[in-house]
């Protein structure tokens, strides 16, 4: 199967691949996996107190595109308020990535990690102003 | 011939339909099915002789595949009963599991920019232990069930078939690393 220019730049270049420290209180993890293919995936979002989203990182193990839809997001989440992180769809990144039907769940997959992500920070905000 | 061919993959080898599956029947069955239906008996049957051979043939090809392999066939078994254990958009997977799964994916990571074979072999031979586990628990969830024609809802069985297709997916990719490392060796 031939991936498009746009997966492969994100697979040979990845952006923001790595790990935020998970014991920051303004850090967010989410962790989805992909039984389709066995596909693991981890994004980490830090959010400063106005509730921008500052830096994203992530790792990925599975195909070209999984870790082509994460990198994308990485890049897309910068700058975004948790909110608007959230309302991310994944037609958005198979759009933009142009992957093909039977690459799909690899966008959900990466959906799925920002809301993981985002439920996270959320919670452990909630748990912040009830301390 | 041509009637086998409505048939699911465990009534046409003759098995009932378990996950602790008679895998010595599956072999010789599978073997009867591919010699009666080899091309080389039908040199001057009918087309449509031709034809369902050829479609029994690549039944059995189909049925033996998914049956040899434990996860396909508890993923089978569960479409039996109308369950798809792996709907793409169902990507929530217990969290301490797929932490599991990151420490292994990193540990393979680790061993193979290391060159470390024996690291490799022994995240390998951990693998084989949970797959073992896991289908342990498979043939005690499914088989039983199946068994007492219990009305169950099968979660257990379809979280085990799951978390076994993302263990095969590792022990796959510790195996194509050690083979690389060795080939370079």
């Amino acid at each position: 199967m031939a991936y498009s220019d746009k997966v492969l730049d994100h697979y040979e270049n990845p952006r923001n691949v790595g790990t935020l420290d998970k014991n920051d209180p303004n850090v967010g993890t989410g962790m989805v996996g992909a039984p389709a293919c066995g596909d693991v995936m981890k994004l980490m979002i830090k959010v400063n107190d106005a509730g921008i989203i500052e830096d994203a990182k992530f790792k990925t193990y599975g195909c070209g595109s999984a870790i082509a839809s994460s990198s994308l997001v990485t890049e897309w989440l910068k700058g975004k308020t948790i909110d608007e992180a959230y309302a991310i769809k994944n037609s958005a990144i198979a759009e933009e990535l142009a992957l093909p039907p039977v690459k799909i769940h690899c966008s959900v997959l990466a959906e799925d990690a920002i809301k993981a992500a985002v439920a996270d920070i959320k919670a452990k905000q909630a748990a912040k102003v009830a301390a | 011939m041509s009637s086998n061919l409505h048939l699911n993959y465990f009534e046409l080898f003759g098995l009932s339909p378990k996950f602790n599956l008679e895998l010595a029947k599956l072999e010789s069955n599978f073997r009867k099915i591919q010699s009666e239906s080899h091309p080389d008996r039908f040199v001057t049957a009918s087309p449509t002789e031709k034809l369902q051979s050829m479609q029994l043939a690549t039944l059995a090809n189909e049925a033996y595949q998914t049956l040899k392999n434990p996860a396909n066939r508890a993923k089978y078994l569960l479409a039996l009963q109308g369950i798809e254990a792996i709907a793409e958009t169902n990507t929530a997977m217990p969290l301490d599991f797929l932490m599991q799964q990151m420490e292994w994916r990193e540990a393979l990571e680790d061993a193979t920019s290391a060159k470390d074979i024996s690291a490799l072999e022994n995240l390998l031979r951990e693998m084989q232990q949970e797959a073992k586990l896991l289908q342990t628990e498979l043939g005690l969830l499914l088989d039983q069930d199946l068994l007492l024609n219990k009305n169950t809802d099968y979660t257990s069985a379809t979280d085990a078939t799951r978390k076994l297709i993302f263990i095969d997916k590792v022990y796959a990719d510790i195996n194509k690393a050690i083979e690389q490392l060795e080939a370079t060796l």
